[in-house]
């Protein structure tokens, strides 16, 4: 059981939050022009790293807000959490 | 006109068992129809919050879990721009016309909820731990006295739970097709804290302790 820090609630259990995936990744400029192998790898491809990942989660039984944050995928350690609109 | 049906009414006399079974360290009983209102508005809005604090007499909590009493009247912190105002039974159309006036052409929210949620009242100075049995929230009182809330799990359930005194207590906000599962929870819950097993456990659903929601 991951205790996850929510940027507004603190410290909560894990069962509280909702897994959102990777974090920042980029939503095309312009979606109409962009080709089929740009398109299905901003769809499709996600980072998979060996360590640390930002991503996104949504404190779904709490206060419903989604946040960042940064986790090692090895150790679990959550080094960073941040709000959305807060610089990554 | 219909009569008005309290979810959890069956349950009245297994809840007033527990108050003299566990000699007064707990009680629990349910406060039904409690007006409720989401409201959704800026918070750096000035003149939002002080219409709010004139007509209802608290400040909007900006601190998480944190709620403001006045009057009989609790705003509980549910977001960065979000509160759920509480007000006793009947206050929805006097409350939702105080929150569009202070909103006025700001943008913003006022959604009646009352019918979302039932009230459990639990307390007593074993109220504390019989949470904990179900609870990932720290209610410890170096972290968790009066005037705090939390949006969270008991027992699996979504709840608020907002601490009102220091008896202590606790206000716990549960959905209405929760509240059979909560109540039955709380009460199994409860039984180590009770002298003999006064509170009918056994009682199967759909006896005649626990009448079903569909009738009536």
């Amino acid at each position: 059981m991951l205790l996850i820090p929510c940027p507004w609630c603190g410290q909560r259990d894990e069962i509280e939050f909702r897994y959102g995936g990777a974090a920042h990744v980029e939503y095309p400029a312009d979606p109409e022009t962009v080709d089929d192998a740009t398109w299905a790898r901003y769809l499709f491809v996600r980072p998979n790293p060996k360590g640390p990942l930002a991503e996104r989660w949504c404190h779904s039984q709490g206060c419903r807000r989604w946040f960042n944050i940064v986790r090692d995928t090895v150790t679990h350690q959550i080094m960073r959490s941040y709000r959305m609109e807060e610089a990554p | 006109m219909a009569r008005k049906h309290a979810i959890l009414d069956g349950f009245a006399s297994r809840f007033s068992g527990v108050a003299s079974s566990s000699g007064g360290r707990i009680a629990l009983r349910e406060v039904p129809f409690s007006a409720q209102l989401d409201f959704r508005a800026n918070p750096a809005d000035g003149r939002v919050v002080d219409s709010v604090h004139k007509a209802l007499g608290f400040v909007l909590p900006t601190d998480p879990n944190t709620a403001a009493t006045a009057g009989g009247r609790s705003a509980l912190w549910l977001g960065p721009d979000e509160w759920l105002i509480v007000g006793g039974e009947g206050e929805e159309s006097l409350l939702t016309r105080v929150l569009h006036t202070a909103l006025g052409e700001t943008f913003g929210s006022v959604v009646d909820v009352s019918a979302n949620r039932t009230v459990i009242e639990v307390s007593g100075s074993a109220a504390r731990d019989v949470l904990a049995h179900g609870c990932p929230v720290d209610l410890h009182p170096r972290d968790f006295g009066t005037g705090r809330c939390a949006q969270t799990l008991l027992a699996k359930a979504q709840v608020i739970i907002h601490q009102v005194n220091d008896a202590p207590t606790f206000h716990l906000f549960v959905r209405t097709s929760f509240a059979w599962y909560l109540a039955e929870w709380l009460l199994d819950a409860m039984t180590e804290y009770c002298a003999e097993e006064p509170i009918g456990v056994s009682v199967p659903l759909g006896g005649q302790e626990s009448p079903s929601p569909l009738r009536g």
